[in-house]
């Protein structure tokens, strides 16, 4: 027996792996039904998480009249706001210091540090703030907001530096150079050239540290001294207890803001020029 | 002697090294004064040191070791944005966040210019230029050939005592490029300004400067008006860079050079070439073919290949002595007879055709 002929292949495509359009439909299935599901559920007129029983916006009424959730809310985003502006402006300056200098000995070991909060597990961290601030908490007797802002301004640098630094690093040197052959103090170059060519990083850096601040639950679970619960713990809280589709009008608030800041980023950091 | 007011630039004994595991030496032990009003042209192949010149000029680049002196001043610690002196980028480097007026004036408003000062230069820049109807278009909405301009007037906004040109027309086509260079020298004329220019192109070298330095591996070779580098070249690597070359050798004597094919020849040797045996340069138009037997000061050839060109046509010639040489006849209208191929021949040179190289 000859062996079949066999048509040549006409290029690879992962579409003519068998069950591939399976696997596919079941993962997005996966990642976005539940998600659908709780965005659909918190329009429900009933209390039910699994009856449907027509459209109303009253679990929407109900967490925005709720005073625990605005606390959280507005706390939220104070300490978003603040831990992402502080993370940014730490974040542009490493950024230039690690683009914009000669080569130093120890520049990699520098990458390396700046990136620690990617690569040390989140709840290591967590346990060590936990300790060192209890420390501090014992000795002072302070137990304001300082803890969560220093340890959210803290994982949100690198965040902040990725962008940045992918800015900065597409960005024509030979501009800087130009303005300072057309008599630009290196302060000018900087204010007049450099800082504005940044920009785009720079806003895509804060909307992607703010992000990260506004949903983190571990750390700040870890951190946050009593009664200073964030919208992502005051949930949790919340689960443990009773579960309404309130925490579904919550949640799906949170997606919203998220999803559109995060667009918002992938559309800054499409590097127009 | 000149003196100081009328050089520009003078830059003495200049070396650059950068270190490294390899250490490139840029520039080698570079000495060269540039006059006012001067076109003056840098020209060599990649590589040489030509943008590192540049650079050291500007202040971007501290020179290893040697001095640069800007109208007999000695400026080599001064910083870039104190001299003055400006850059036309090879990438023209325009600030993409600005409008082509704010371009042209960012010089000026840095130098701290009232506005309606610099409102009026950059008006006259435009003019000059002729780019007024694009004055408010974006860098990146603009041909190549207009950023090229406006890179030019931005430069030259803040009226520098020096213009820095590193190969301003290589992105430019042919066409563009032809009329760029006529522009080019009508700025120069019209503002006074010192250019220094760079170009791997020898014919643009040749055709727009004043003076031009050959360079090569970081030492310039010989600065002389395009005529002075194109006639006598010093050292058979300049007479190659430049033109097309015929190297023969001969025997030198006094002012008296015989060649080894035959013929003797009135020369003017150069500084530091002692009688002998000698290297020679004659230029492919300064050799003239006949048909028939050599009578004296000629030399027998055989014709290898014929060429024509349009304009002129080109003879591949072998010599007695095994020397190959190439003569460049131009093609007259009624189409003179010339040697066919494998035909014996004679070949004369011009008087005063026959120049003596170093080396
Ligand atoms: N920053 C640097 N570090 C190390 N070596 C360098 C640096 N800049 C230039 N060189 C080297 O110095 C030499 C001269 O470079 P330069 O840029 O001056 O050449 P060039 O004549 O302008 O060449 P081209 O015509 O290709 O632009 C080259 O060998 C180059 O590799
Ligand atoms: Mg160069």
């Amino acid at each position: 027996m000859s062996e079949p002929i066999r048509q040549p292949r006409r290029g690879y495509s992962v579409r003519s792996l068998p069950g591939f359009a399976v696997v596919a439909v079941f993962t997005f299935f996966a990642l976005y039904a539940p998600i659908l599901i709780l965005v659909a559920f918190s329009f429900n007129a009933g209390t039910s998480l699994a009856i449907w029983e027509g459209f109303s916006l009253r679990w929407y009424a109900q967490a925005a009249a709720n005073e625990a959730v605005q606390e959280a809310a507005v706390r939220s985003l104070i300490l978003a706001g603040v831990a992402a502006s502080v993370a940014t402006v730490a974040a542009t300056m490493a950024a230039l210091a690690t683009t914009r200098t000669r080569r130093f000995p120890g520049r990699t070991m520098i990458y390396a540090l700046i990136n620690q909060p990617l690569m040390v597990p989140e709840i290591v961290t967590a346990v060590a703030l936990l300790i060192v601030f209890a420390w501090i908490k014992v000795a002072t007797g302070h137990t304001s907001m300082v803890y969560l802002i220093s340890a959210h301004t803290a994982f949100c640098i690198p965040f902040a530096y990725l962008p940045i630094r992918a800015r900065l690093e597409t960005m024509d040197y030979t501009l800087e150079t130009a303005a300072k052959d057309l008599y630009a103090s290196p302060w000018k170059v900087f204010s007049r050239v450099t800082l504005p060519l940044m920009w785009p990083g720079i806003i895509a850096g804060y909307m992607l540290a703010f992000v990260i601040s506004l949903d983190d639950v571990v750390i700040t679970e870890f951190v946050k001294s009593a009664g200073q619960e964030t919208l992502p713990t005051f949930m949790l809280g919340q689960l443990r207890r009773v579960v309404t589709p309130e925490i579904n009008a919550i949640s799906t608030i949170i997606l919203a803001a998220g999803a559109i800041l995060v667009s918002l980023f992938f559309w800054l950091s499409r590097g127009r020029r | 002697m000149e003196s100081y007011s009328e050089t520009a630039v003078e830059a003495r004994r200049i070396s650059k090294i950068f270190p490294g595991e390899t250490e490139v030496r840029a520039l080698d032990d570079v000495s060269v004064s540039i006059h006012r009003n001067e076109f003056f042209t840098l020209l060599g192949p990649s590589g040489c040191g030509k943008t590192t010149l540049l650079r050291v000029i500007a202040g971007f680049e501290p020179p290893t070791m040697g001095a640069l002196f800007l109208a007999g001043t000695d400026i080599s610690r001064l910083p870039p944005n104190q001299r003055p002196v400006n850059t036309v980028f090879q990438n023209y480097a325009l600030f993409p966040h600005m409008s082509v007026a704010n371009n042209i004036a960012f010089g000026l408003e840095m130098l701290g210019k009232p506005k309606d000062e610099v409102r009026k230069t950059v008006d006259d820049m435009l003019r000059l230029v002729r780019m007024e109807a694009l004055s408010a278009r974006r860098t990146s909405e603009i041909s190549g050939g207009q950023q090229q301009r406006v890179a030019l007037a931005r430069a030259l906004a803040p009226h520098p005592e020096v213009l820095l040109l590193d190969e301003p027309l290589s992105a430019l086509d042919l066409k563009l490029r032809k009329e760029m260079q006529i522009e080019l020298k009508r700025l120069q004329n019209e503002t006074g300004i010192t250019f220094i220019f760079v170009t791997h192109d020898q014919e643009e070298a040749l055709t727009m400067s004043d003076r031009v330095a050959v360079m090569n591996a970081g030492k310039i070779l010989q600065i002389g008006s395009p005529q002075e580098i194109y006639q006598r070249p010093a050292e058979r690597f300049v007479a190659n860079f430049i033109g097309e070359s015929n190297f023969l050798d001969a025997t030198l004597s006094g002012h008296t050079a015989t060649l080894k094919a035959g013929g003797a020849h009135e020369v003017d040797p150069p500084e530091g070439v002692s009688d002998g045996t000698v290297s020679v340069l004659v230029r492919p138009e300064h050799a003239s073919v006949r048909v028939g037997e050599p009578k004296t000061n000629e030399m027998a050839a055989t014709v290898e290949t014929v060429v024509y060109s349009g304009e002129a046509t080109t003879l591949h010639l072998r010599l007695g002595t095994g020397e190959a040489l190439k003569a460049r006849l131009p093609n007259s209208p009624g189409g003179g007879a010339l040697p066919g191929q494998g035909t014996a021949a004679s070949v004369s040179i011009a008087p005063g055709a026959v120049t003596v190289l170093k080396d």
